[in-house]
């Protein structure tokens, strides 16, 4: 038990596009519904905007924006992933998000070379879970500061 | 033992005590005479000496000991202050500083001192040594030195947590052999062995008075040490002509009790204060009971004001919760309004009031006193003039002005340019001020006061003022106005252009002020801090920098706008005004659109374009248009409608958006909903 429980990673599961996708549980702060989003100008098309989270200003990142996938209006399985990276915290906004699950972490393998997605550069590896695939995203790549600047 | 979780006191305490050490050397420069002071900084420096030898920082530790070294001669009158010694200790201070720096910047606090060490030990040693004179000095240090035999209260401390401690607490009567030729050198052996069993509490005679060879042939010293008396001993006893070793227990009781002998009963008087029995000792004993009457006069202030440290980060989460309990509560006045229910507006109404009252206590906690600021700014004045050889007499008046902390933390530099350039700039040497007829000491005014919902600090120096003539010729020759525009500048608008950024009034570069920023950085500061700086002088009678600052950074007041649907604030601090105009009234100017303002072109910007509001077109002839201003420079901007003037708290976008242009943070408004404050500054050129 013990044992399974150190190489256990346990991750947060949600969807775009029908895909799942999985972030590690210890980076995520909580899981919001979506609220009023505040626009900003004069940023990353990607940045929704910040909303008010307990008191918080939070910058939203649609995640379908930066993944390349296209927009979709938000509905009421629209989810909020508050993340923290170091010392930077947002919310990626997703299509969905239920689950929590444990991955051993022999299961996990490295990125495909080819996975003809545009979210290719943040994968941080592919979980096969009983033929229920699992892309673990890279949270760093996502909030990479240079990116930011980039506008 | 684990230390980190006492780094964070330590690192504090370190700098109050650094900071009193600066205060009073200062007071003891103006009263070199006065002992209480010494004692005061001896205290100090004993108490920062003991706690980073407990923390592990040896390099602090020893570089206090020898101040610690130089101090003693002083209070022992073996030494006289001159400005030579304090110069030396106030460097011994600046380096204490930077190694407490070090260590609260996370190194490991070492620092090369010899130097300073090196002059630490002359000093000790260079006055009181060789000729006829000297030889009474030293008898009378002897003499004084035995008085002193007893133990202050931090050695008694020390001691008695050393026993708590387990250790064992030992006083060592040593004799060496009639005929010792080099004493010294005996002694060197025997302190030798014994900083390898324990440690070194006191010697009597002082380790000074032993390495000089003025004793006769015994001393005690006083130990900490886990060892077995009987190995104590025998280790001394092998040191040769060593002839006697007389250890005995050291007994609490007996310190406190009284009973070691009348030179005790002197010391009790210094430590218990107002004991009539210090007046046998006459002069002395004077001296040392209004010591300790200032003492007790100190140690009561400070009892007054209890306080307790509380770190910022919780300060804000307390706030941010409060944040939102502030929302709710607008949230249920709005409701109870509705349901207009006699029972529920009234409680509702009641929690209002309270949740007021506690808003007022939550941002008093954030206040500070400005004399955390302040107190750095003798040292630099008294540093600056013996540098620049002027006379100068720093005044603080209002120190305990307070001011939110985010606030205290920026305004530190300005003030440090400013006063040094009222230093560099304004005061005369002592020649010139001679020649005027004025005191040859000038005078530096450093004053806070609260005025309304703003603090105003000033600096006022009675120094040369400002040459009207010279500084207009001066931004004319920069190019930063026109000779035309020069004719009607008013005295204080002039002035002020010393303020603007490629002026420098010094003729000649000096290191004091010639750092290549001049004093539009100042301005900036005070400005991104929503306040206001002027300036007025007379010249020949000296001049008065004046700033204004909000009480407090994190609560605004803003003029909340709407465009389109989305609502942005904007600092009141940068509105001149308000006004609607038509369509008629604005004129085009090479592409820019521009308004007539009281005589002035005044350049629009339309914020739903820079904003890029999604908006469809309208046709409205009315425009609502604010005024702002940067400096001197305005700019209109047309919004859609004016919502109204609020009270909000500013927050930050967090680490993720920096630099979003022109938006200087968020704030949360009453349905919870998040508004940008727009940041006039980057707005206008």
């Amino acid at each position: 038990m013990a044992e399974n429980s150190v190489s256990d990673l346990k991750v947060i599961v949600f969807q775009l596009n029908d895909k799942e996708y999985g972030v590690p549980v210890s980076q995520v702060k909580s899981i919001e519904k979506i609220m009023h989003i505040t626009r900003v100008p004069h940023t990353n098309p990607f940045v929704k905007g910040v909303m008010n989270l307990r008191g918080v200003v939070t910058p939203l990142l649609d995640l379908r924006v930066r993944f390349g996938m296209g927009e979709q209006a938000y509905s009421e399985g629209t989810r909020v992933i508050i993340v923290s990276v170091e010392d930077k915290e947002v919310g990626l906004i997703v299509d969905g998000a239920n689950d929590v699950i444990d991955i051993p972490t022999s299961m996990i393998e490295p990125p495909p070379e080819v996975v003809g997605i545009a979210a290719e550069g943040f994968i941080d590896g592919v979980a096969n879970l009983d033929k229920r695939l699992l892309i673990l995203i890279d949270l760093n790549k996502i909030l990479e500061s240079d990116e930011v600047k980039a506008l | 033992m684990e230390l980190n979780q006492y780094l964070e006191v330590f690192i504090e305490e370190s700098k109050e005590h650094l900071q009193a050490c600066n205060e009073q050397l200062l007071e003891l420069e103006k009263n070199p005479q006065d002992l209480s002071i010494i004692n005061e900084i001896f205290r100090s420096a004993h108490t920062l000496k003991g706690m980073s030898a407990t923390m592990g920082y040896e390099d602090l530790a020893s570089l206090t000991h020898q101040m610690e070294n130089v101090l003693d001669a002083i209070r022992n009158n073996r030494l006289a202050t001159t400005p030579e010694i304090l110069d030396v200790i106030f460097m011994a201070v600046d380096h204490l500083e930077d190694m407490v720096q070090s260590i609260a910047a996370g190194g490991d606090g070492k620092k090369d001192v010899t130097e300073t060490v090196e002059k630490l030990k002359l000093i000790e040693k260079g006055e009181s040594l060789s000729g006829s004179a000297d030889k009474e000095v030293a008898a009378t240090a002897a003499l004084e030195a035995k008085q002193q035999s007893h133990y202050d209260e931090f050695e008694l401390t020390v001691l008695k947590q050393s026993k708590e401690q387990g250790f064992g607490v030992y006083e060592i009567g040593i004799a060496l052999r009639e005929d010792c030729l080099l004493k010294a050198a005996r002694v060197y052996m025997v302190f030798e062995v014994l900083e390898q069993i324990g440690e070194v509490i006191k010697a009597n005679p002082s380790v000074e008075q032993l390495e000089e060879e003025q004793f006769d042939d015994e001393f005690t010293v006083t130990i900490v040490s886990k060892e077995e008396p009987e190995d104590i001993k025998g280790k001394i006893m092998k040191v040769s002509e060593v002839v006697k070793t007389d250890l005995r227990s050291f007994d609490f009781d007996e310190e406190s009790n009284d009973t070691y002998s009348e030179v005790l009963a002197n010391s009790n008087a210094q430590v218990e204060a107002n004991t009539p029995a210090s007046e046998q000792s006459q002069s002395i004993g004077t001296e040392v009971s209004q010591v300790n009457d200032k003492k007790g006069n100190v140690k009561q202030q400070t009892n007054n004001s209890k306080t307790i440290r509380v770190n910022i980060e919780r300060l804000d989460i307390l706030m941010n919760l409060f944040e939102e309990l502030v929302i709710d509560r607008g949230r249920l006045e709005q409701i109870s309004k509705d349901l207009d229910n006699g029972e529920l507006t009234e409680t509702v109404e009641r929690m209002s009031r309270i949740s007021g009252d506690l808003q007022n206590i939550i941002l008093n906690m954030r206040m500070v006193q400005v004399e955390t600021v302040f107190n750095r700014f003798p040292r630099m004045i008294r540093q600056l003039a013996r540098d620049l050889n002027k006379k100068i007499n720093l005044e603080i008046v209002g120190a305990e002005t307070e001011l939110d902390r985010t606030v205290i933390d920026e305004i530190g530099d300005p003030l440090v340019h400013l006063l040094r350039n009222s230093v560099d700039h304004g005061i005369e040497s002592p020649e010139v001020r001679k020649a005027k007829g004025k005191n040859e000491e000038g005078t530096v005014v450093l004053r806070a006061f609260h005025s309304g919902n703003h603090v105003f600090i000033e600096i006022e120096d009675d120094g040369a003022g400002i040459s009207r003539d010279k500084v207009l010729k001066k931004a004319i020759s920069k190019g930063i106005i026109t000779e035309q525009s020069a004719a009607g500048f008013t005295d204080k608008q002039a002035y002020e252009l010393i303020l603007s950024s490629g002026f420098s009034t010094a003729e000649k570069i000096s290191d004091i002020s010639g750092r290549g920023v001049g004093l539009d950085v100042v301005k900036n500061t005070i400005e991104s801090l929503g306040g206001s700086i002027s300036i007025d002088s007379k010249e020949n009678e000296g001049t008065i920098f004046s700033i204004q600052l909000p009480l407090t950074l994190s609560i605004i007041s803003v003029m909340l706008v709407e465009i389109q649907k989305e609502k942005f604030a904007i600092p009141l601090s940068s509105i001149i005004e308000t006004a609607i105009i038509k369509d008629t009234d604005i004129m085009n100017a090479h592409n820019q659109k521009v308004i007539d303002f009281r005589g002035k072109v005044v350049p629009l910007l339309f914020l739903k374009d820079i904003f890029e509001v999604p908006s469809e077109p309208d046709e409205d002839q009315f425009h609502s248009v604010i005024i702002v201003r940067k400096g001197d420079k305005m700019a209109g901007l047309i919004v859609d409608s004016f919502i109204g003037q609020q009270e909000v708290v500013l927050k930050s976008l967090g680490n993720y958006l920096t630099n979003v242009f022109a938006i200087s943070g968020a704030t949360i408004l009453g349905d919870g909903q998040v508004a940008l404050i727009v940041d006039c500054n980057a707005l206008i050129k």
